[in-house]
Formats: structure tokens, C-alpha cells, sequence
């Protein structure tokens, strides 16, 4: 089971919102079960291409994913997901 | 008389002014979003709900609406493009911004417009969003629409027939006025008589740049609309624009306009200096009212900023009912007159950058 961790950011809308763990294969797997868990999170993560959101990031264990468009990066068991916003704004 | 409310979004959130009777001036009664910018208000009159289109940076554009006037919120699952959806070849279409709301009438309970980047219409019917493919496949859209200010076309404006609730129009930056006399299955270009400095054929068919385009409450024939190369009037439901700016006067660019809620001849708008520089002109601040269609235009300056003013206002940012008119800046300034936009008082001159106010 890859264990998933998020942004605080994220909990202003999902006050619920925890590091959970979801068997999962790739990026795609990981985000479509979060949206199981927590129903609407996967359209503030992605558009409705399913491409990731410009100023979301998505780090498996210490390396940013590669393939932003289609989130096929593999992700292990027992592998960190972390969903992350990037620095932008004022 | 009765308490009035005003939505106001801004790029930090949604703030609720009210004025009663007894206060006599606008007070905050309520706020939302702290921190997001709030990038279009509009209020339901039908069933008396409140609608907020949020334009989250990291997390893209969201829906939000109120069925107890801003007491709690609701998210809605906001417009997606269907897949396969294409702006152009090899780019996929996806919401990029709301620009507009509009109810679809009395007739249909429920129906609810929106409009968006990259120029999309979509029309809510009970629980999801469906894009108007007609206006959408519209030979035109691919070679002549363009964005103006912003990556992709957008959809402002839309003007239902409050008469005729199958009758409706779209304003379109840039592309210009669509009509539609059945409910959206077929669409028809309104743009004759426009004006396209930008273009090498400033006649073109398609291709304006209308910023605001409105229509009489009560007599909709008679349609106004702030353009980027000037004020323009149509008396027969936009078969034809006239131009009505002020060849001496300030009211000529910007983006904002109301329209009397009574008189069809009466109208206000924000001036601003075109293209280069986006400021108030001559960095003082005014509003013009025409109260004869347009062929003249008087201009207010009294209670407002004359010098070294760099404030805008954005095309949602005017409102007009009865004698009270109220604008909002792009520096965080708000404004309000009880005298029809004669005089003016501040209401706040340190809110967020206005995006957009509704009375609700």
C-alpha cells in the first residue's frame, strides 16, 4: 500500500482530509481512489483532461512525476505519494 | 424602504454589504472566501440564490452557491468540456474561467447559463452542466474567435429575453454578439454596424471585442454594449449598432456599463485610457450617464479621486438600480451614489481589487 500525504492547503476543503494509503499502481490509480475517498478532491488536483493542475505538484517519495498529462508514473507499495501546491501567488 | 444588498467579489474573497434604513450607508454584513479570488457574483432572483464562481489558483475554478443569502455555501461541480472537446487542433479544451451567469427565465425552473473561457456556453439543467455545442461548432470559432487580455475567447455577457426566454445573446471576447432565437440550436453573428480597430478589417463579420454587452430590462430590443473601440446602442435586438461614444468626452474605452433598470435611453459607463496604459483618464476618476441614448453624455466627477488615480473598473464592476449606482476599482476602491451617479461617497477605499458586484 503506497501511504499518501497532502498539502495543508488542501484541508481548507476537505477539513477531513489525512495521509491514507491506497493500493495503487500508478499516479492515475492513486488520484482516482482518493476520489473515492474524499468525493470532488480529484478535479482540485486535475482538469477535466484528467492533466494535473498547472501550480499542483505530485512528488512519489523524493522525485517529482515526469508525466504530468496522463499521471502514469509508477508508484511502488509501501512508496510515499505526496500531493503538493506549488509556490505561486500573492 | 427596505434593506439593500450588495455582492462584491474580490481577489480575496466575497464580501456582503448591506444598508438599511436606519444606517444610511453601506456596512459589511458578511463575508466568505477569505484569500480567494472571487472572480464573478450573481444572484437568482428567481428562488433568491447566490451564486460565486472562485478562481482558485493551485486549485482551478470552482462553483459555489447559496440558498440561505450567504449564510452557508455549497460547492457545485462547476462546467466541464466534454473529452474530445478541442479549442483548436491538438489542444484540448478544459475550464480555464467563469466569465458570466444568467438564469434561463421563468419559464424553465432550474435552467442556469454560464459562460466561460475558452468559449464555451454551458446551460445547468437540475444537477449537471451541458456545453452548448451549437454555439461551440460555430465555423467561425476556430479561425476567428481569439482571447482578449486573456489566452482563449471568452463568454461575458449573456443576455436572456426577458421576454422571451428561448431568445438569448452571448457577448464574446473577442468574437463579438451571437444571438440564438431558439434556445441555443442555432446562432446567429450580431456584429454589423461594429467597429474592429484591432483588426485590418475593422468590418469584419466576427471578431469584436464587445466588453459588456446588455439589454433594456424593459424593452430588451434596445441593447447597449461597452466595446473596446467605443459604446455602441442597437434599437432593433442588435440587427444593428450605432455608435454612441462621446467624440469630446471621456466616455469612449472601458469596460464597464449599466443600464437603467426603467429607462432605455439612460446608461452609465467607467472611462478608461485604451490599450497602453489600462488608468483612469487623466488619472482622475469618473463616471458618464447618458440620458438621451447616447447622444450625449454627461460627466461626474464630485466625491471622486482627480488626481494621481490608476483605478479601473473591470466589466462586472457597475451596478445600477433605480438612483443608486455603485462601482468597484481595480485598486480596492468602492464607490457609491444615491443621485443616479451625480455625487459620489466612498463605501471602502481598501478593499481587494474589485472583480465584480451584484445587487442581490
Amino acid at each position: 500500500m503506497a501511504s499518501v500525504h497532502f498539502t495543508y492547503a488542501l484541508r481548507r476543503f476537505y477539513p477531513d482530509l489525512k495521509t491514507i494509503n491506497v493500493k495503487a499502481n500508478t499516479v492515475l490509480e492513486v488520484v482516482d481512489q482518493l476520489d473515492e475517498s474524499y468525493p470532488g478532491i480529484k478535479d482540485y488536483i486535475v482538469d477535466e483532461r484528467g492533466v494535473l493542475r498547472e501550480h499542483v505538484n505530485i512528488f512519489v517519495n523524493n522525485q517529482r512525476i515526469k508525466d504530468r498529462v496522463k499521471l502514469a508514473d509508477v508508484v511502488e507499495a509501501d512508496e510515499e505519494v505526496y500531493i503538493m501546491q506549488a509556490l505561486s501567488g500573492g | 424602504m427596505m434593506t439593500k444588498t450588495l455582492l462584491v467579489g474580490t481577489r480575496k474573497g466575497l464580501l456582503v454589504f448591506e444598508k438599511s434604513p436606519s444606517q444610511g450607508s453601506w456596512k459589511v454584513a458578511n463575508d466568505g472566501f477569505l484569500g480567494i479570488p472571487v472572480c464573478m457574483v450573481y444572484v437568482d432572483e428567481r428562488e433568491d440564490q447566490w451564486w460565486v464562481a472562485l478562481d482558485h489558483g493551485h486549485w482551478g475554478m470552482k462553483l459555489h452557491r447559496s440558498v440561505n443569502r450567504g449564510q452557508s455555501w455549497d460547492e457545485v461541480e462547476a462546467p466541464k468540456y466534454p473529452e474530445g472537446t478541442l479549442i483548436k487542433e491538438d489542444v484540448p479544451a478544459s475550464l480555464h474561467y467563469i466569465w458570466a451567469f444568467a438564469h434561463g427565465g421563468k419559464e424553465y425552473p432550474g435552467k442556469l447559463y454560464i459562460g466561460t473561457e475558452p468559449g464555451g456556453l454551458f446551460e445547468m439543467n437540475g444537477d449537471g452542466f451541458i456545453l452548448n455545442e451549437s454555439l461551440w461548432n460555430q465555423p467561425s470559432r476556430t479561425d476567428q474567435w481569439f482571447g482578449g487580455g486573456r489566452d482563449y475567447p471568452g463568454i461575458h455577457s449573456i443576455v436572456v429575453d426577458p421576454q422571451n426566454s428561448d431568445h438569448i445573446y452571448v457577448g464574446i471576447s473577442c468574437a463579438g454578439v451571437f444571438e440564438t432565437a431558439d434556445r441555443g440550436a442555432n446562432w446567429q453573428v450580431r456584429n454589423d454596424g461594429l467597429r474592429a480597430d484591432f483588426l485590418p478589417d475593422p468590418h469584419a463579420e466576427v471578431g469584436h471585442d464587445p466588453h459588456l454587452l446588455l439589454a433594456s430590462p424593459t424593452n430588451p430590443k434596445v441593447m447597449w454594449q461597452q466595446n473596446h473601440c467605443g459604446i455602441f446602442r442597437s434599437i432593433n435586438g442588435g440587427a444593428r449598432w450605432q455608435e454612441v461614444s462621446d467624440t469630446d468626452g471621456p466616455a469612449n474605452f472601458g469596460f464597464a456599463l449599466a443600464v437603467d433598470d426603467q429607462d432605455e435611453n439612460r446608461a452609465w459607463v467607467a472611462p478608461a485610457v485604451s490599450d497602453v496604459t489600462r488608468v483612469a483618464v487623466d488619472q482622475a476618476l469618473c463616471i458618464c450617464r447618458t440620458d438621451d441614448a447616447g447622444q450625449s453624455w454627461l460627466t461626474f466627477r464630485e466625491g471622486l479621486p482627480q488626481e494621481h488615480c490608476y483605478d479601473i473598473v473591470y466589466r462586472h464592476g457597475l451596478v445600477a438600480s433605480g438612483n443608486d449606482v455603485i462601482f468597484g476599482t481595480t485598486t480596492g476602491n468602492l464607490f457609491a451614489s444615491e443621485n443616479a451617479g451625480e455625487s459620489w461617497s466612498p463605501i471602502s477605499h481598501h478593499l481587494a481589487m474589485v472583480y465584480c458586484l451584484c445587487f442581490a
